[in-house]
């Protein structure tokens, strides 16, 4: 359980990183980008596109990479979600889905983990 | 008194649910440990499958094993995870509350699949967690402390292999130590409470799930790269596309192809058997019934079985290996452009071999209006019912040339007929999305599971429910529907002196002799007439009523070759044409009619969904017979 100390700490981080232009939504990501995941909110009254994508996994702090995109319209899109399961979404779920970068920006960090290395 | 001595004493078989995410295994555990003592029958009313299956465990408790639809969470997003959710609450009528679950999960991808087990832990009641697939966890260098992890989650936990029965035996043992402990009796009032998972409940489920596997994993293993490895060609956004299209090309000929010597023994067997009866029985109406009714009408339909069954094959190894859904992945967008769901894509395969199974796996499809979309159109996927006629029509009007260099023309038009049924659904599903059912769509959200070697024990059982859901379709609505028929075309009998064959004089020649004036502007004669009287119930008696309209007899084979050679002679091209455009969109089983009925629980999308095949049928027909004629084709 995240106390609210630590929820204020993630706002004020997320602020700083959509602030620097470092966030972008996961639909817009380009094959083989990885990020990690800032927000999932969805716009629809009964949250049941958040629901839906915070059950397939879609979840803040869980490592995403851009594997595939479809043919026409770049949709529907395949995310690997924590280096283990693989899930095909469409662009406009995929709205739903604030991305930043991951967190240790090491350079070393980010290539290893889209070279497929440890699970985050 | 323990769970276990309760039902020894007689009161009621232990039963035992495997709940977990689709992929994890359930089906294939509950083949392995149920081997063929299994059952699939409806739940009441809702009619999604219910796959039960007796075990006994090392002990000698025997227990009702339940495979249920596989699902991410307790709260149901489709039909079939519904049945979850009601099973394991105890809400599903008739059925009680299991005595135990087993929630079966995936071991090289625990981090999504516990999250389940949480919720389930959440009802307070006997609980056993399987971390299934180890051989595959360990190849991959990956360790999980079983130990650990029980400590944790205060409930046991076993490691599995399904598809092998040294790799279930943990499980059934502990299985036999959770059936010797006393009940708790817990854990009703939990399952009286419980709510929907909110947003945050999940997100709180999943910080549970972060705390508990450090602790639990010893050792993390390396991530698989064969799927992916696969992936970056069978998802290539061009190559993907095209290896699908060469996969169905297979299945197709395959279909055709290997289904041709099954067929042609099953033929062989039927005419011997009407042979046997013909020289067996004396000359009478039972007799006739048999032979002529039952017999021969059976034969038309149990034809099919082969080729049903190589489809379905196809589509086990395809769903087994996890080809599946990215078929449905590369499928999506195309079918979100008419309003329905990648996931549309799986029905829509089984309906070229019939349309009930297929109509029946769109329970899948969460949103209601995608799902019954999906249901609409199934019928315009070309069933195998349809290819007798088909087969017939073109042998006799379609010269066997070749155009193109090599292609043939009669496989070309037979092509035609697939892709008009095609091109159909998908203009019907763009307009009813546009009119009647517009609306809300469902969010594709679909986990593509990494690629495994298809099993063979889960393929043949598939296949084997798939062969006795045929058979008993045979026996009970097209059995009575034959019988029927041979009724109303057998009476009253000629009367003396007739000219025509004796149908003409019967009641299925009154009723087509009645549609007859109906049936002219699009070109059909009174024959044809007569002969869809009986194709309305099913398509595939079809040509066995035009055998009897011209007055042919002998067994299947020999009554086609005629045929061919008469309908040549006595039709027009146009009103062969005609027809086959008729074939495409009518809708003539009553057996789809009442598996719509059921699936949407209502007579109204089956009327429905009868007249706008009818208007599309007549209107087809109408167009294809006047442009024929226009053409020169009278
Ligand atoms: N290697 C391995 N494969 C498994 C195991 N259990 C299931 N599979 C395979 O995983 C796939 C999905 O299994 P299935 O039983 O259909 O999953 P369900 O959706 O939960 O019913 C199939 O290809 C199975 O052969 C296992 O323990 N080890
Ligand atoms: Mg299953």
């Amino acid at each position: 359980m995240s106390g609210h100390g630590e929820q204020e700490r993630q706002l004020f981080e997320l602020g700083r990183l959509v602030k620097a232009g470092l966030t972008q939504p996961l639909s817009l990501m380009r094959r083989g980008g990885v990020g990690r995941i800032l927000a999932v909110r969805s716009s629809d009254g009964d949250r049941e596109v958040e629901r839906g994508l915070l059950e397939m996994g879609f979840v803040e702090g869980a490592c995403v990479e851009v594997l595939h995109y479809g043919l026409l319209g770049r949709d529907p899109l395949a995310v690997r979600i924590n280096q283990t399961m693989t899930v095909a979404l469409r662009r406009g779920e995929a709205n739903a889905v604030l991305v930043g970068p991951l967190l240790d920006q090491t350079a070393d960090a980010r290539s290893s983990a889209s070279q497929e290395g440890r699970p985050l | 008194m323990t769970a276990g001595t309760l039902a020894a004493e007689g009161f009621r078989p232990l039963r035992i649910a495997l709940v977990g995410p689709p992929n994890s295994g359930k089906t294939t555990l509950f083949n392995t440990l149920t081997g063929g003592r299994q059952k699939t029958a409806n739940y009441p009313g809702v009619t999604v499958e219910r796959k039960s299956g007796r075990l006994r465990t090392p002990v000698g408790h025997t227990v009702e094993l339940l495979d249920l639809p596989g699902s991410y969470s307790l709260r149901a997003r489709s039909p079939d995870e519904a049945i979850t959710r009601d099973v394991v609450l105890g809400r599903q009528a008739q059925e009680g509350l299991p005595d135990a679950v087993v929630c079966v999960t995936d071991a090289t991808n625990l981090g999504q699949h516990l999250r389940l087990l949480l919720e389930l832990r959440q009802l307070g009641r006997p609980l056993i967690l399987a971390l299934n697939m180890m051989d595959l966890a360990q190849k991959r260098g990956c360790e999980i402390s079983t130990e650990a992890l029980s400590r944790q989650l205060g409930i046991p936990v076993v490691t599995t292999v399904a598809m092998r029965k040294s790799g279930v035996r943990d499980l059934l043992g502990q299985i036999d130590t959770l059936l010797n402990q006393t009940p708790t009796g817990g854990g009703a009032a939990a399952i009286d409470d419980w709510v929907e998972p909110s947003p945050d409940a999940i997100r709180a489920y999943h910080r549970e799930v972060e705390r508990l596997l450090p602790e639990a994993v010893v050792r993390e293993g390396a991530p698989e790269r064969l799927t992916r490895r696969l992936d970056r060609v069978l998802l290539h956004p061009v190559a993907g596309p095209l290896i699908l299209i060469a996969l169905l090309f297979l299945m197709f000929q395959a279909v055709f192809s290997w289904a041709e010597a099954p067929m042609d023994w099953i033929d062989g067997g039927m005419a011997g058997l009407q042979q046997w009866l013909s020289a067996y029985l004396e000359e009478s109406l039972l007799k006739s019934l048999l032979v002529d009714g039952i017999v021969a009408g059976v034969g038309g339909v149990v034809i099919f079985l082969p080729q049903i069954l190589i489809l379905f094959l196809f589509i086990l190894l395809l769903e087994d290996s996890g080809y599946m859904t990215r078929a449905a992945f590369l499928m999506d967008r195309l079918m979100s452009a008419v309003g329905l769901n990648g996931r549309a894509f799986i029905p829509l395969l089984s309906s070229f071999a019939c349309a009930i199974p297929g109509i029946m796996a769109a329970r899948t499809i969460a949103h209601p209006l995608d799902r019954l979309v999906t249901i609409l159109i199934a019928p315009l996927m070309t069933c195998s019912a349809r290819l007798p006629v088909y087969i017939l029509l073109i042998a006799a009007f379609v010269p066997a040339t070749t155009v193109w260099g090599g292609i043939g023309l009669q496989g070309l038009v037979m092509f035609g007929l697939y892709a008009t049924g095609i091109v159909g659904a998908l203009i019907v599903a763009g307009v009813l999305r546009l009119t009647l059912l517009r609306g809300g769509r469902q969010p594709l959200l679909m986990e593509l599971p990494s690629y495994k070697w298809p099993n063979p024990v889960n393929v043949l059982l598939g296949l084997w429910e798939r062969a006795k859901i045929f058979m008993r379709r045979i026996g009970t609505i097209i059995l009575s529907v034959l019988i029927v028929l041979w009724f109303l075309s057998t009476f009253p009998a000629p009367p003396d002196g007739a000219t025509e064959p004796a149908i003409y004089y019967s009641f299925a020649g009154l009723i087509g002799r009645a549609l007859e004036p109906l049936l002219a502007p699009i070109g059909f004669n009174w024959q044809i007439a007569i002969a869809l009287v009986p194709g309305l119930a099913a398509r595939e008696v079809a040509v066995a009523a035009l055998g009897t309209v011209y007055a042919l007899s002998g067994d299947e084979g020999t009554v086609v070759e005629a045929l061919t050679v008469t309908l040549a002679q006595s039709w027009t091209l146009a009103t062969a044409l005609s027809l086959l455009a008729w074939y495409v969109f009518a809708p003539q089983c009553l057996a789809t009619l009442a598996a719509v009925r059921r699936e949407t629980n209502s007579w109204r999308w089956a009327t429905f969904m009868f007249v706008y095949l009818m208007t599309l049928a007549y209107i087809a027909a109408f167009v294809t017979y006047r442009v024929a004629l226009a053409l020169g084709g009278g």
